[in-house]
């Protein structure tokens, strides 16, 4: 049993009689804790006076295991951290080896790592939306959604065979030439989600009831943000525009244009409004690096055996749930000497006991939803 | 044969024998009717594999409840918890008793059918209530209370919209209220000058949180309390709880149906011209293409077995549409029609708003529940009355 140092000393004064309190235990096993995540509830009533996520129930080691696998062989593991954006873990990941490497990666390269890696993000996006509202009771979005993730997924497939865990990168650059249509589906993709995106908005914004559930629910500010370190739709829903795609450009993200939503209230509501948002972004982007798709070298001056000099490396991306960075010591063997992942759910959803306390039985599925978690990114 | 069917007892307990046996088989042809338009709303198919279309997968799911193991938890309250989904199945079959299912299908016009209908609803919440409570399990306690707040708070507001139909109507009874609605020329819900849409527009939002239809299912809201107050039920006992919620939906339907849309009468009563198309030319055109739908299935399966089954689907719908084409069956028959396209209307509409609608947090059924329903279903009693009093034609 974890230990439980839920309730602050002024809710414990509020209630003296400790028979009131309620300590309901949510998960593991549950059907909206969007995986394995237990949360320990105490309830006054349906209130929620406090929680405790215990986590680690999909511990893999996977950064011990990085020790012991050489640079090459890492890469795939990655993937299986943020299972639903494996191209953007991957791309974190390559990147920082390459620092390390002190690589170039050329120009095409780049332009077709944006392309898929923002892809990912609407797919990404996608899923979330589709349980987030299924975690809300509106049971018909997430089938949906999952038609067009399949889109996107269908261009994953075709590009490298993978579906969900893709290892679409390599270090220095890519495996794979793109194929003959890879532009004319893509920008297809585009289209299919402007037109899908009205429609989940004629499904959701609108609704009454959607915008009770989430208005007011779940409230972190700009503030809270920055001291529990949350980043990605969440502080831009409180009204910082950070976004690492603008804030330290990275692959080229500063040749395109686009802009970072946000919104004031930082509320379940405007963080929906921002991700809807960021897919329509992340179109815009993928229109323009599409257009733009220079010709030349898919791979970098990288050895067959990567080897780099002793030396640290920290990159962080802008992944579809936050920051996620990567930082890498070499000591100049095959092998990494220590990889550590900065993983976005796991920092955010320290903010949970935040946003929950004082709300309903009802609204802490609906933050953990918008939270927008992966167990297999904060166990790892 | 003659002399007992005249005995005033045996018509009703063939009838109540009837029910009882059909019931099962209804509620889950309603459940499979369910899966598929949620399918049809949601992009999929839905049940495809028992059976041609999967038309029998009712079977195959009943099949499986009534085999599967019988769990009672060992922390539970045994006796209670054995209770409880009987309780619930009980009360609500109860209520098919003074449904008016047609004009000579009933099992008893007693003279406060309505008032019975509205006890047996109240007495089945304490079916949840204890199987929740039983349970002996967090999570369906949550559910049972959640359940016993919500049958308290929306009782009100329907047995107001209950209260101002009865006024119109002049009589407890439900064929009376039938019989009403017929004298009127008109349905209730459009009587007093239209004004008898607030009650029915409330009866309908109530009757689902009555029955814990989404979005009201806080019960058993599934992605919260895993599954409410039938957390720790399984088998035949869970079974025993959902034919009570079909039960209950299918019972507040009818009330619906009876007070608010005229019942078994067909669409413009009075109306003589409108007779033979609506009659008989309505059913049979309507079953025809049931069975010409069918029909296409009997050359699109691929099995034998499949073929066979959508053939004798195909048959046995053109002998209905064919059997409204006789007067005499058709005379028979017509009333039952009616009241089932009205509940399979009324039951459609309950399916829709799970497909569409979010949940409902427990506060805001609360606030919905006192600060809009019941003000709302008060002021159209009084108006109601009002008008009644003074501009009734």
């Amino acid at each position: 049993m974890a230990e439980t140092t839920l309730a602050p000393p002024e809710v414990q004064a509020e209630t003296l009689l400790d028979s009131n309190e309620l300590v309901l235990n949510m998960g593991p096993q549950h059907p909206s804790t969007h995986g394995v995540l237990r949360v320990i509830l105490k309830l006054d009533g349906e209130t929620v006076l406090g929680t405790d996520c215990v986590i680690g129930y999909l511990h893999r080691g996977v950064e011990k295991i990085a020790e012991n696998r050489t640079f090459q062989q890492f890469a795939p593991y990655v993937d299986r951290m943020d299972y639903v954006a494996a191209v953007s873990n991957g791309l974190g990941y390559c990147m920082a080896v390459e620092r390390l490497l002190d690589v170039e990666v050329p120009p095409r390269a780049q332009a077709v790592r944006v392309i898929l890696t923002e892809i990912n993000r609407i797919a990404s996006h996608l899923l979330w939306l589709g349980t987030h509202a299924l975690d809300i009771g509106a049971i018909t979005p997430v089938f949906l959604c999952f038609r067009e993730r399949e889109e996107a997924l269908k261009i994953f497939e075709n590009y490298c065979g993978a579906r969900l865990t893709t290892h679409a990168f390599r270090i220095g650059g890519l495996q794979y030439e793109t194929y003959d249509t890879f532009e004319k589906e893509c920008l297809d993709f585009c289209d299919l989600m402007g037109q899908k995106l009205k429609e989940y908005h004629d499904l959701l914004t609108g609704n009454r009831i959607w915008v009770r559930r989430t208005k007011g629910v779940g409230i972190l500010n700009a503030a809270d943000c920055k001291d529990y370190g949350v980043t990605g739709p969440l502080i831009r829903a409180a009204g910082v525009e950070w976004d690492l795609r603008k804030a330290q450009p990275y692959c080229g993200y500063e040749n395109y244009d686009f802009d970072i939503p946000t919104a004031e209230t930082g509320d379940t509501f405007d963080r929906y409004m921002v991700r809807m948002e960021e897919m329509v972004q992340s179109c815009r982007i993928i229109r323009q690096a599409v257009d733009a798709l220079p010709e030349g070298p898919i791979k970098g001056k990288v050895g067959k055996v990567i080897k780099p000099p002793p030396g640290e490396a920290y990159v962080s991306i802008e992944a579809p749930k936050g920051e996620l960075g990567y930082y890498i010591v070499s000591d100049g063997s095959l092998n990494p000497y220590r990889v550590r992942v900065r993983p976005p759910s796991f920092v955010n959803l320290g903010a949970l006991d935040k946003m929950c306390r004082g709300s309903l039985v009802a609204d802490v599925v609906a933050i953990i939803g918008t939270i927008d978690i992966v167990l297999g990114e904060v166990d790892r | 044969m003659e002399q007992l069917l005249a005995n005033p007892y045996v018509p009703p307990l063939i009838l109540t024998a009837v029910i009882i046996l059909v019931f099962p088989l209804i509620a889950g042809y309603i459940v499979l009717a369910e899966r598929k338009v949620l399918a049809d709303l949601q992009v999929r198919l839905g049940p495809m594999r028992v059976g041609p279309y999967g038309v029998l997968q009712p079977l195959a799911d009943a099949l499986k409840l009534m085999l599967k193991e019988d769990v009672i938890p060992s922390q539970s309250d045994k006796w209670i918890f054995w209770l409880a989904p009987v309780l619930s199945t009980f009360t609500a079959l109860s209520a098919f008793a003074v449904l008016p299912l047609s004009d000579r299908f009933f099992v008893a016009d007693v003279n406060i059918g309505i008032l019975f209908i509205l006890a047996m609803s109240s007495i089945g919440a304490l079916g949840l209530i204890l199987g929740g409570w039983s349970a002996n399990s967090k999570y369906s306690l949550m559910g049972s209370l959640r359940a016993a707040a919500q049958m308290v708070s929306y009782e009100v507001p329907l047995g107001f919209a209950t209260v101002t139909a009865i006024m119109c109507a002049g009589t407890l009874s439900m064929q009376g209220v039938i019989a009403s609605q017929l004298e009127r020329g008109v349905w209730g819900a459009f009587d007093n000058y239209g004004l008898m849409l607030i009650p029915t527009v409330l009866f309908i939002i109530a009757g689902t949180a009555e029955t814990n239809r989404a979005p009201f299912d806080l019960p058993e809201a599934e992605s919260e309390l895993v599954a409410g107050f039938h957390t720790e039920y399984s088998g035949f006992r869970w079974a025993l709880f959902f034919l009570a919620e079909y039960a209950a939906i299918v019972v507040i339907s009818s009330l619906c149906v009876t007070l608010f849309f005229g019942g078994w009468l067909r669409p413009f009563p009075n109306v003589a011209a409108l007779e033979m198309p609506l009659n008989t030319a309505f059913p049979a055109a309507l079953f025809a293409l049931i069975a010409l739908g069918c029909s296409k299935g009997v050359f699109r399966q691929a099995l034998a077995g499949f073929r066979l089954v959508m053939a004798a689907l195909t048959g046995l719908f053109l002998l209905v549409a064919a059997a409204f084409a006789l007067p005499a069956a058709n005379e028979l028959m017509i009333g039952l029609f009616w009241f089932g396209f009205k509940l399979a209307v009324m039951v459609y509409m309950f399916i829709w708003y799970r497909g569409t609608f979010p949940r409902f947090r427990y506060d805001q059924l609360m606030d919905v529940g006192w600060k809009w329903l019941i003000p709302i279903s008060m002021f159209g009693l009084i108006l109601n009355g009002v008008v009644q009093l003074f501009a009734r034609g």
